[in-house]
């Protein structure tokens, strides 16, 4: 549409930058809270501009061997989930964008049938904890719900099939290459758009995850970041009592900034990495998602 | 002649079926095998005897859920919310791509999205955060910077039911909007500009243009997210009920989900048989939800339908 009229255009970008603001608004309250004193926060409440400002809550931060470790434990597994979810989801994606592979509509099924009916979470709780035996170790956090859906493998699959000609696979295979071979050096690389989406997707998802650190976990050691943020949350005390096991005097806690440093810390990465991943998960969203 | 070659068949592609392996058995561990542990719901369960052996109680555990004031209160809930949810975010989806798509220049069109679609990527424990900044009761923003000045009497937004609906069904859609509009831009984007040309000739203005070009081109996605979230109908978003509210118990009238009871029986009360009856119900009714949509739009408009 080019005959955008000027008060048309004035009116739908004071929207949109109404919008904007109401999407950012939220995040410079937490962080201006996080950089004022504790006196000022309890006397006059959180705001927009750091009231006395001070690095205090992170300076405490920094001396709190918990939130060191939540960090470490959130980074291994946001790493190691990423890799082993694209992984996962692009060996099976693959096969069942081949129309030739026998057996493809079983398979698929299998797999959409996952997005239709599920078990729910008293099965699943009981079977991963007196089956598997997970609670309180790493495996917890890693496997149950993350690894791979039905959504992303359908969307990954849909992706291959609108964007990887049968002719380039065909020639390669005349030439003798062998199927990981061709996965990993020219379906991968031609589809670097979904690939980054997959990765996003997953990446976010581990990143953001507390309800496996909520279900399985109670050992403090295995606190990720949002595992350790669920448990202030409704606790404000609980760093103070974790700190027993740590090094600082568990007086001093600014609890109130502290609260919103840490959270400042659990959002602080994914607002710095996600825009220069916004193009292609949008692009990875639109092209898989188009055709069911 | 025909087994050989699909004997043949099945060789020559071997080595896809070991690729398809590893996700085949994780499907199955996480999505599968907890299936049959919906006959929970009819058991008493004990941790001595685990999920097998436990004695038989026939319906009694739905007998206790349906006779509590709670089965009532969660499923008015979790309907109401997703109806909620479906009307209202559809309306703000397509509403953000239509104005998204009428941003001429493309650098500006890119940062509006890419702020509109951050509050997805935060996690929900976050956006208590960010709520509790603004609701809190003593420290909150609303409280302090507007009431006060004001000369109001400060609101104590944690225990008090009546604001609650509207707090999450805009967080909701403040969180999804950006999420969702999504696939309804790159639907517009693919509309044949050359109708719009041709109704601006014929003196259309744009509401009309938007009635009777953009709305029934988007039908078929419109129709296809609909299908999808009323077969998620019985289910709702846990995080958002658990932990935005802050587990209130003064809110439970209007927070309390069938997610969260199922959560609540088996953490905190310690009630396996009335947290597995709901959660058999929220399978079985979700099911039926799916199937019976997808029949429905087979009758209406088959090319729609998911299968």
């Amino acid at each position: 549409m080019v005959d955008n009229s000027k008060g048309y255009k004035i009116i739908i970008n004071t929207i949109l930058i109404l919008m904007c603001a109401a999407c950012l608004a939220p995040f410079f309250l937490l962080i201006a809270s996080s950089f004022s004193s504790e006196q000022a926060l309890i006397a006059n409440g959180y705001s927009f501009f750091p009231r006395e400002f001070t690095a205090e809550a992170y300076r405490y931060l920094l001396q709190d061997a918990s939130v060191f470790h939540a960090y470490g434990v959130t980074l291994l597994l946001t790493a190691l989930g990423t890799v082993l979810s694209i992984l996962l989801t692009t060996l099976i994606a693959y096969p069942l964008s081949l129309s030739s592979l026998p057996g493809r509509g079983i398979i698929s099924f299998y797999v959409f049938f996952t997005m239709l009916f599920a078990g729910g979470l008293v099965p699943s709780y009981m079977m991963w904890t007196q089956i598997f035996h997970i609670k309180n170790i790493f495996a917890a956090l890693l496997f149950p719900n993350l690894v791979t859906n039905g959504f992303i493998i359908m969307m990954m699959r849909s992706y291959f099939q609108a964007n990887i000609p049968g002719e380039v696979l065909e020639s390669a295979r005349m030439d003798g290459a062998s199927e990981i071979y061709i996965l990993f050096k020219i379906v991968i690389p031609m589809s670097l758009p979904i690939m980054a989406t997959v990765g996003l997707m997953s990446g976010i998802s581990y990143w953001n995850d507390w309800n496996n650190n909520l279900y399985y976990i109670t050992e403090p050691q295995l606190n990720s970041v949002q595992g350790l943020l669920n448990r202030m949350l409704t606790n404000a005390q609980y760093l103070k009592q974790a700190a027993t096991m740590g090094s600082v005097g568990a007086n001093a806690v600014p609890t109130t900034s502290v609260r919103m440093a840490v959270a400042v810390l659990g959002v602080v990465p994914v607002l710095c990495i996600y825009p220069f991943f916004q193009k292609y998960f949008v692009k990875g969203m639109t092209i898989g998602a188009v055709k069911g | 002649m025909e087994r050989k070659s699909l004997g043949k068949q099945i060789k020559k592609h071997l080595p896809f079926y070991f690729m398809m392996l590893p996700a085949i058995i994780y499907l199955f561990i996480n999505n599968y095998m907890p299936m049959p542990g919906l006959v929970l719901a009819f058991k008493r369960y004990n941790v001595r005897d685990g999920i097998y052996k436990s004695p038989w109680v026939g319906l009694e555990n739905f007998r206790y859920l349906f006779t509590t004031k709670d089965a009532w209160i969660i499923t008015r809930n979790t309907i109401l919310y997703n109806l909620a949810f479906i009307i209202l975010g559809t309306a703000c989806a397509i509403g953000v791509a239509v104005i998204l798509n009428d941003i001429v220049s493309k650098r500006r069109k890119k940062v509006y999205q890419t702020i509109i679609l951050l509050p997805y990527m935060i996690s929900i424990v976050v956006v208590a955060y960010l709520v509790n900044g603004f609701l809190a009761s003593d420290t909150g923003f609303i409280n302090n910077c507007i009431m006060e000045p004001l000369g109001l009497q400060p609101v104590s937004f944690y225990s008090e039911t009546k604001y609650w609906p509207f707090i999450l069904i805009f967080i909701n859609i403040w969180k999804g909007v950006g999420y969702s509009c999504i696939l309804y831009l790159a639907n517009i984007g693919g509309i044949d500009p050359g109708y719009y040309e041709a109704a601006s000739l014929d003196g259309a203005t744009r509401w009309q243009k938007f009635i009777r070009i953009t709305l029934p081109c988007l039908k078929p996605t419109i129709i296809t997210m609909t299908i999808l979230a009323i077969g998620k109908m019985f289910y709702s978003d846990f995080g958002l009920f658990y932990q935005v509210p802050m587990q209130s118990g003064a809110l439970f009238q209007v927070t309390q989900t069938i997610d969260t009871y199922v959560f609540y029986g088996l953490m905190n009360n310690g009630n396996i048989g009335m947290s597995a009856a709901a959660s058999f119900y929220q399978s079985m009714v979700g099911f039926v939800l799916v199937l019976a949509t997808n029949a429905i739009v087979n009758k209406v408009s088959k090319e729609n339908a998911m299968f």
